[in-house]
């Protein structure tokens, strides 16, 4: 009888480790430079935003009644006078250096302003995310359980009004409703005002503030406010997880080890989340993780439309003022999450997969 | 021979049938998708109105009329009015020929941009493929949104400097699709029939590999075509597009902020255009996508 | 005693653009504890007819039967609570290819245990025993090791013994082997057979044994039925095969190849002999 030898199939542990190691950190690195690499480009990109797009920089700080005098001298601090290349790379050793230039219209220095409104952005897109992976997940394996049935039509319609609803429309429509009509959640901004300034920022975030500090009152009213626009991320990256799931359950269904599933008795609900469901959760990851980036990004015209004192209100008012250093320094930080989201995902989905591994 | 049968012949016997049979074909498997006629639809009615946008639209896009402002929605103005006492059905109707502008050169400025570059990475290969697939994948890696506010911020607001923007920000997609199709078609067989004919790397492919990438193009692009019109409306309402009074369905929203608790119907009602047209791109992408392109279903 | 499955006039149909298509239209047998194989070309509708008998069609198929009863229970009728009890437990499948037929991210022992104790209660350390068992069972040396292994892990043989193992570990009365040599390579074909063979006569098990290769079926089983288009048109002991009077069956075997061939052109099949089309 010829039976295959197992070392055939796969080699002895010891040697797979070292194997595996090996893999490992060549991948690391290969991560790391990959990383390094985008977040050059990202410079680049915003370095030609900013200093070789506008016909004269110059003139956007100095304003067009400045004598000729300020004018060189603002060009010479701007270190504009020396040749672009060497303008790039004090532009990344300054940006390493935490150093993104001083905002003009709110005269600090945009770093600072960033990490304070951060926070805000941060708490909103983290609530939203959670709603459309708490909805958005099990709509969609429902959606694609029930195929052709009235549900999965209803999904994917709510799936497309996800690609087709301007965000900052669905949030003023809501405010109409919710706020102006029904009074069922707070208005524009975190807090009402009497509450504005009562706790001291440790995290950034009132939510977890106002817990620590004990005021459930504040608690409860950021709560209030934060529900509606939290929402309205929440619908646009439920629509696009629910579809995505959706696709990737369809998938999984058609394979033959569905089939073997039933073959076996298994229960359908047991098919569908053991069997189907189990290998999805991976690509999954990394359409949270898109999702997750997206809304960063969605909160831009969320924040203005709430009034949200976030990392998107910051920018928009910066883009009117042409306030070019917060501009560009908001871009590279919403930038900078984005590219770190989307790698991450992607190098967590080499690390859970059995088969990738 | 009917005319159906010169269509759907198996052997067609010249170019022409064969493309026109091919168009056929695509055209009967969209009528059976519900979804995707209704997509057709509203797109035709888009074009229709931009078309005829003088003749549909009841009242001037700008006439002020300080004694008619605000006016709910009614028989006259089907749409209400806005601050300024302008009909907002008429100024609805004229804004398509903007939305319509936006989309078509977007489309025009980008998708060809981005076929260019993937064809030219795909078919070279080495480093050439490097070099522009890591700028593409530098661009894939960003936020689309928030790089074309950049881009406006340091051009100007205004409609022009909002198209290139968009566009700028789209290609790098279509630029990883057109080089993806190229490696699988790099190969093959007939391309190095022509290339052993004689035909230079550009005759390659211009004439041999950009026409079969057009159909999952055309896909992605109508696809896409929904993002292209909220990330433009997004622009105006932020004060960055079209500058008033240009009737932008965007800035026509941002206008109605003031009024939404009291006002309902200034802002909401450009958002309704906004929506129904996106979805009519997305209905027709998606049926597009099942004829065309079938096993690309869900990566996007 | 009533044989263990009737089938007559059994018709599967799925809708099309041009209306519904029937891949089986009216095939009719029926089966003891015997071994039976089902040869056709691909698209006989042989495939779809272990699906039936499982009651695995999904919608939009549709499958009707005048009698398609397993040990006189009525397939058809019953519901798929009922039909769970079923699969599995008296009626299992072993599928073409283990590389898809197996779950990617379960491992194999997880994958033999879900399919026992969805039919019986056992404790932990007898599932592990018997799952042991069963895959020394069909031969898998290293069974303990083997069980920790992702299906990727393994080769496309031992792939295919590990379905076998997981199909037969709830002892069920038939196997269906839809085509369970086809993506292996030849020289593991026959010892996959074998080990089927041999678990299936020590059991006294039913074995439908589907193939599109008439030399395989009728090696490994006692009865032949020749499919084409969704029909029986051949019904013969194995051994009487060299007699088949169909020309579809004549057609087919003289198409097959043999060690020392004079012919310098094997023959296609001439369809238009039988077929009405």
């Amino acid at each position: 009888m010829t039976t295959e030898q197992p070392t055939l199939a796969s080699p002895p542990p010891d040697k797979i480790s070292g194997k595996r190691a090996r893999r490992q950190l060549s991948a690391l690195a290969g991560f790391v430079i990959t990383l390094f690499l985008t977040f050059l480009g990202l410079l680049a990109i915003t370095f030609f935003i900013g200093r070789v797009i506008p016909i004269d920089p110059v003139l956007a700080v100095v304003g067009d009644r400045a004598t000729q005098a300020q004018y060189d001298a603002a060009k010479i601090a701007m270190g504009l006078d020396r040749p672009l290349y060497e303008q790039f790379v004090s532009y990344v050793v300054n940006v390493f250096s935490g150093d993104l230039g001083r905002s003009v219209s709110t005269g600090r220095a945009v770093a600072d302003d960033l990490s304070r409104f951060f926070p805000a952005t941060f708490e909103m897109a983290t609530l939203g995310i959670l709603i459309g992976v708490a909805l958005g997940v099990p709509l969609g394996v429902t959606a694609a359980a029930r195929q052709g049935s009235w549900l999965d039509q209803a999904i994917r319609v709510v799936g497309l009004l996800g690609y087709s609803v301007p965000a900052f429309w669905l949030g003023l429509v809501g405010l109409a409703i919710f706020y102006a009509r029904l009074r069922w959640v707070g208005g524009p901004g975190r807090l009402d005002i009497f509450y504005d300034g009562l706790v001291s920022p440790v995290t950034g975030m009132i939510l977890i503030d106002s817990l620590i500090q004990g005021e459930i009152d504040i608690f409860w009213n950021a709560v209030w406010h934060i529900v509606l626009p939290a929402s309205v991320l929440g619908f646009f990256s439920l629509a696009y997880i629910a579809r995505m799931t959706r696709s990737f359950m369809l998938d999984q269904l058609s394979q033959e080890f569905v089939t073997t599933a039933r073959v076996k008795g298994v229960p359908e609900r047991v098919v569908i989340w053991r069997h189907a469901f189990k290998p999805i959760r991976v690509p999954l990851i990394t359409v949270i993780g898109l999702s997750y980036a997206g809304l960063l990004e969605g909160s831009v015209m969320i924040e203005t439309v709430f009034s949200w004192p976030g990392i998107g209100n910051y920018l928009t008012t910066a883009l009117l003022n042409a306030d070019m250093n917060a501009v560009l320094g908001s871009t590279l930080v919403i930038g900078s999450v984005f590219i770190v989201i989307n790698k991450v995902s992607d190098v967590l989905y080499r690390v859970l997969d059995p088969r990738a591994r | 021979m009917t005319t159906r049968d010169w269509l759907l012949a198996d052997s067609p016997t010249s170019r022409l049938q064969a493309n026109v049979g091919r168009a056929y074909r695509v055209f009967t498997a969209l009528l059976r998708n519900p979804l995707s006629v209704l997509g057709g639809i509203i797109i035709l009615v888009l074009l229709l109105t931009a078309l005829f946008a003088p003749l549909i639209a009841p009242f001037s896009p700008t006439g002020q009329n300080l004694s008619q402002r605000l006016l709910p929605p009614s028989g006259v103005n089907w749409m209400g009015t806005d601050e300024l006492g302008r009909d907002i059905f008429s100024r609805v109707v004229w804004g398509s020929q903007i939305t319509l502008t936006i989309v078509a050169l977007v489309a025009l400025i980008s998708a060809p941009l981005g076929l260019l570059i993937g064809a030219i990475a795909g078919y070279f290969g080495g480093w050439i493929d490097k070099i522009l697939m890591g700028f593409t994948d530098i661009f894939l890696s960003l936020p689309k949104l928030i790089l074309a506010l950049a881009f406006v911020a340091a051009l100007g607001p205004g409609i022009n400097n909002a198209i290139i923007a968009i566009a700028i920000t789209s290609w790098p997609a279509y630029a990883r699709i057109a080089r993806a199709e190229t490696l699988t078609i790099r190969n093959a067989e007939y391309i190095s029939a022509v290339q052993l004919a004689g035909a230079g790397p550009i005759r390659v492919i211009v004439q041999h590999i950009l026409p079969l990438c057009t159909s999952s193009m055309i896909v992605r692009v109508t696809l896409d075509m929904a993002g292209v019109i909220l990330t433009a409306a997004g622009l105006g309402f932020i004060g960055l597009g079209a500058q008033p009074p240009l009737p932008e369905w965007g800035a026509m929203i941002s206008r109605g902020r003031t009024f939404i608790l009291d006002q309902w119907w200034v802002a909401t009602m450009p958002g309704f255009a906004i929506i129904i047209v996106s979805l009519g791109f997305c209905f027709l992408g998606d049926g597009l996508r099942d004829v065309l392109d079938p096993k690309s279903e869900g990566k996007s | 005693m009533s044989p263990l499955l009737e089938v007559e006039n059994l018709r599967v149909s799925f809708p099309t653009h041009s209306g519904r298509v029937e891949v089986v239209k009216g095939l009719s047998f029926t089966l003891g504890r015997e071994r039976l194989g089902i040869v056709g070309e691909s698209g006989s509708g042989k495939s779809m007819t272990g699906r039936s008998i499982l009651k695995l069609i999904r919608k939009p198929g549709e499958v009707t039967a005048d009698k398609l009863r397993f040990d006189g229970i009525d397939i058809l009728d019953q519901s798929e609570k009922q039909m769970r009890a079923i699969r599995g437990a008296r009626i299992s499948m072993v599928m073409q290819d283990p590389k898809f037929s197996l779950n990617p991210v379960m491992s194999v022992g997880e994958q033999i245990a879900e399919a026992l104790m969805t039919h019986q209660k056992l404790g932990r350390r007898e599932v592990q025993q018997r799952i042991l068992d069963m895959l020394t069972a069909v031969r898998i040396n290293d069974p303990e090791r083997v069980a920790k292994l992702y299906p990727h892990e393994v080769s496309g043989g031992m792939g295919q013994r590990i379905m076998i193992a997981m199909m037969l570990i709830p002892e069920p009365e038939l196997l269906i082997a839809d085509e369970p040599t086809s993506a292996l390579d030849v020289s593991v074909q026959a010892q996959v057979l074998d080990i089927i063979d041999d678990l299936v006569t020590r059991k006294g098990m039913g074995l439908i044994l589907i193939s599109h290769d008439l030399a395989l079926v009728s090696r490994y089983c006692d009865r032949i039925l020749v499919m084409n288009a969704g029909r029986v048109v051949e019904e013969c002991a194995a051994g009487q095969l060299a007699e088949a009077q169909h020309p579809y069956t004549r057609g087919l075997l003289a198409a097959m190849p043999v060690i020392d061939e004079t012919r310098d052109e094997l023959p296609v099949l001439d369809r238009t002999q039988w077929a009405g089309t």
